[in-house]
């Protein structure tokens, strides 16, 4: 049970590429039953699951099943923990001057707690939810779905599971917050804070905001389904809108607080490769400011259908535009940064350049989508799949793996194989735009989202989409291969393998750091900063 | 900056901590204010087709104006909801400050008594400020014994501002909705 932040910061990149490969095996068992209409691989599965025979209904439930696990999994278990927990662990304190964080004894349990989230998420499936196994309710848990809707213990566990993630996250944000604050070396300033920790101070902000607000309101839903209280029950006096509003209000910042560290990797990296700081440094920083302010006022957005008034849809659509320009400067000032740059194509720069490219094209559809008046039209169908699939899967998980080849040397020690590391991002590159893109067509012609079936209109696009999953899946091959690869034969990684474009303070340590580091703080000069 | 000694460095993180965490609890804490907040926003704003309550002292400052309104009534029960609920007549034209009475017929076809309590809303939504009620059987739990069947009154006004609302333009009709949900007995 080691407090050492990057151990700890260790043991969530392990975790995270775990229950990424259990969310996204079941994505495969997703995209394999939209391969063709009709009901092929649920049966199968829900046999399995189960453990005997399985009517109709249960299959469908399944269904419902299976996007709720890959939701959660994705967004609390996945994206979550590699971002601000593996990376933030790993980095922040190195790149502050930091000998370690703030409470390690504290940051272990957020570790051990996010663990337990995900037992209890995996409990769920086996435990009975009413129509069959498992919680079938959408990562949104909305009542009263989730409530009268989901009898069983099934929904129980997944509403535990998202009680122990918030937790770990929220003992996570007060120690990045006080890290941050408290424990910068002499001369670093916060206007001299490498982007990637101004990052994570924003999204600890978001978390510390944002999951509570959460924590009430699947509280509520917990005391709604047991003890007989009525918040979200309009037969009690209580109102299921009440509950979107409470989730979204959370939700929202939910989606900044998965994309914000992606910025930060990002900026380090288009920083490195272009051996220049990077453009407009202060307005870099206070862009994912602004960006973390106004995302805590535009949830209804995703509410737009509810019946909402003419004015407040034209509200919520301007607010949310608004966001596109403080992202804006951050695509224009990466883009900056690479302007006359010395720019080296090493895979990190790779990954780093899809990223601004795949970001750009879902924060398009998000623009569309904003509109109250087309998301009427569009409203759960798969344009939204496809765009939040384009900010998420494309871009914050490209995020992670350009960042992953950008630090793994100096975690391990060990150099990665660059050719496999660019290979993989051509073959992920092909296979995750394969299966998304199409789905912006699905959706324009009315596919919904969260059904299992579909006319045979939407086939040809399904199937392209299931070919593309299994493209990707090839590039997780090529990474993991790349890993053994780097474990078994790789050369040893240099003090800064990068060269001179990399400044920030962990390219003056060893590679792998040593394990108590600047025991002696480094002082920073009045000179720029990065 | 100097670097702070072990004890200060603990008690200055412990400090940023605690207002951290106390900062997630404040959230915490207006996540449950926010039921309550949220109830009275729309009692006071008339959000989501909340029709307001007047008191009598309200309503009798309210005159008829000549202008009309046709107000539609709809009835629905609970799916556990052994009743049968409908309104003496599905339409009916109210002057708009005129002071009306509906009533509802409801008849418990079950063979135990019943408590009953109706949810209402107002359609459409940019008319629920407008729409006062003054009294209701919808703001009492109703009981029933079995087979008994009871006319239940609403008394209401459709306030004349609502012509004065650029977003009540063009609102000829006034639907208001009930719908009656089983009390448990034990509880509530």
């Amino acid at each position: 049970m080691s407090t050492n932040h990057k151990d700890i910061g260790t043991l969530y990149l392990i975790f995270a590429i775990f229950a990424g490969v259990v969310g996204g095996a079941i994505s495969g068992i997703m995209r394999e039953e939209l391969r063709e209409p009709g009901i092929q691989v649920l049966g199968k599965v829900a046999m399995l699951l189960n453990g005997g025979a399985v009517d109709f209904d249960q299959q469908l439930h399944l269904w419902n099943v299976l996007i709720t696990a890959h939701g959660l999994i994705m967004v609390f278990f996945l994206v979550m923990p590699a971002v601000i927990g593996g990376f933030g662990n790993w980095f922040i304190p190195i790149m502050i001057g930091a000998p370690d964080m703030a409470f390690p004894r504290m940051n272990n349990i957020s570790f051990w707690l996010t663990v337990m989230g995900f037992c209890s998420l995996m409990i769920s499936p086996f435990m009975s939810g009413g129509t069959g196994n498992g919680a079938g309710v959408g990562w949104t848990v909305y009542a009263p779905l989730s409530t009268t809707g989901s009898q069983g213990p099934a929904m129980d566990f997944a509403i535990f599971a998202l009680h122990l993630a918030g937790a770990a996250s929220i003992m996570g944000a007060i120690n990045f917050i006080t890290t941050i604050f408290n424990m910068r070396a002499p001369g670093m300033t916060l206007h001299k804070m490498p982007l990637f920790v101004w990052s994570v101070l924003v999204t600890a902000f978001l978390l510390l905001l944002a999951l509570p607000v959460l924590a009430a309101a699947i509280t509520m839903l917990l005391t709604d389904r047991n003890f007989g209280t009525t918040f979200f029950d309009a037969a009690g006096g209580g109102d299921p809108l009440l509950y979107q509003h409470l989730f979204w209000f959370f939700g929202h910042p939910e989606v900044y607080i998965m994309i914000l560290p992606a910025f930060g990797i990002i900026s380090q990296i288009i920083s490195t490769f272009s051996r220049k700081p990077v453009f407009g440094y202060l307005g870099m920083a206070y862009a994912m400011v602004a960006i973390g302010v106004v995302g805590f006022i535009v949830w209804a957005h995703h509410m737009y259908t509810v019946g909402l008034d003419v004015n407040t849809k034209m509200y919520f659509t301007a607010a949310t535009m608004v966001i596109a320009v403080p992202t804006g400067i951050k695509i224009f000032s990466w883009i900056a940064t690479m302007w006359g740059g010395s720019l080296e194509f090493k895979s990190p720069m790779v990954w780093a350049i899809g990223f601004i490219f795949l970001f750009t094209v879902g924060g398009v559809t998000g623009v569309v989508l904003a509109n109250g008046g087309i998301d009427d039209v569009v409203h759960d169908t798969y344009y939204v799949v496809g765009h939040f699939h384009y900010v998420l899967s494309l871009g914050a998980v490209t995020a992670l793996f350009a960042g992953f080849y950008y630090w793994f040397p100096k975690m391990s020690g060990k150099m990665h194989s660059e050719l496999l590391a660019h290979i993989q991002f051509w073959i992920f590159f092909v296979g995750v735009n394969m299966i998304f893109f199409p789905m912006h067509f699905l959706g324009l012609q009315g596919m919904p989202r969260r059904y299992p079936d579909y006319t045979p209109a939407y086939q040809h696009w399904n199937e392209i989409a299931t070919y593309g999953y299994y493209i990707m899946s090839l590039s997780l091959v090529v990474f993991f291969i790349n890993i053994i690869y780097a474990f078994v034969a790789g050369k040893k990684a240099a003090d800064n393998y990068w060269g001179e474009g990399a400044t920030t303070l962990e390219w003056t340590l060893s590679s792998p750091p040593p394990f108590h580091q600047f025991e002696t703080l480094p002082v920073i000069k009045d000179e720029g900063h990065h | 900056m100097t670097t702070p000694g072990p004890d200060k460095a603990l008690r200055k993180n412990r400090k940023v901590g605690l207002m951290a965490l106390s900062l997630a609890v404040a959230m915490l804490g207006l996540g449950y204010a926010s039921v309550p907040l949220y109830r009275i926003f729309c009692q006071v704003t008339g959000f989501g087709g909340t029709p307001q309550i007047a008191s009598e002292a309200k309503a009798a400052a309210v005159n008829a104006t000549g202008e009309t309104i046709s107000v539609r009534f709809d009835s629905n029960t609970a799916p556990d909801m052994p009743w049968q609920f409908k309104p003496e007549q599905v339409t009916e034209t109210a002057q708009l400050g005129e002071r009306k009475i509906a009533f509802f017929i409801a008849r418990n076809n079950s063979d135990k008594p019943v408590t009953g309590q109706a949810s209402y809303n107002v359609e459409p939504e940019q008319a629920a400020p407008y729409f006062n009620k003054i009294q209701c059987f919808c703001f009492t739990k109703q009981t029933l014994q079995p087979g008994e069947e009871v006319r239940m009154p609403v008394t209401y006004y459709v306030d004349p501002a609502i012509l004065k609302d650029e977003n009540a333009k063009g609102v000829e009709q006034v639907t208001l909705s009930y719908t009656f949900h089983k009390l448990d007995e034990s509880g509530s």
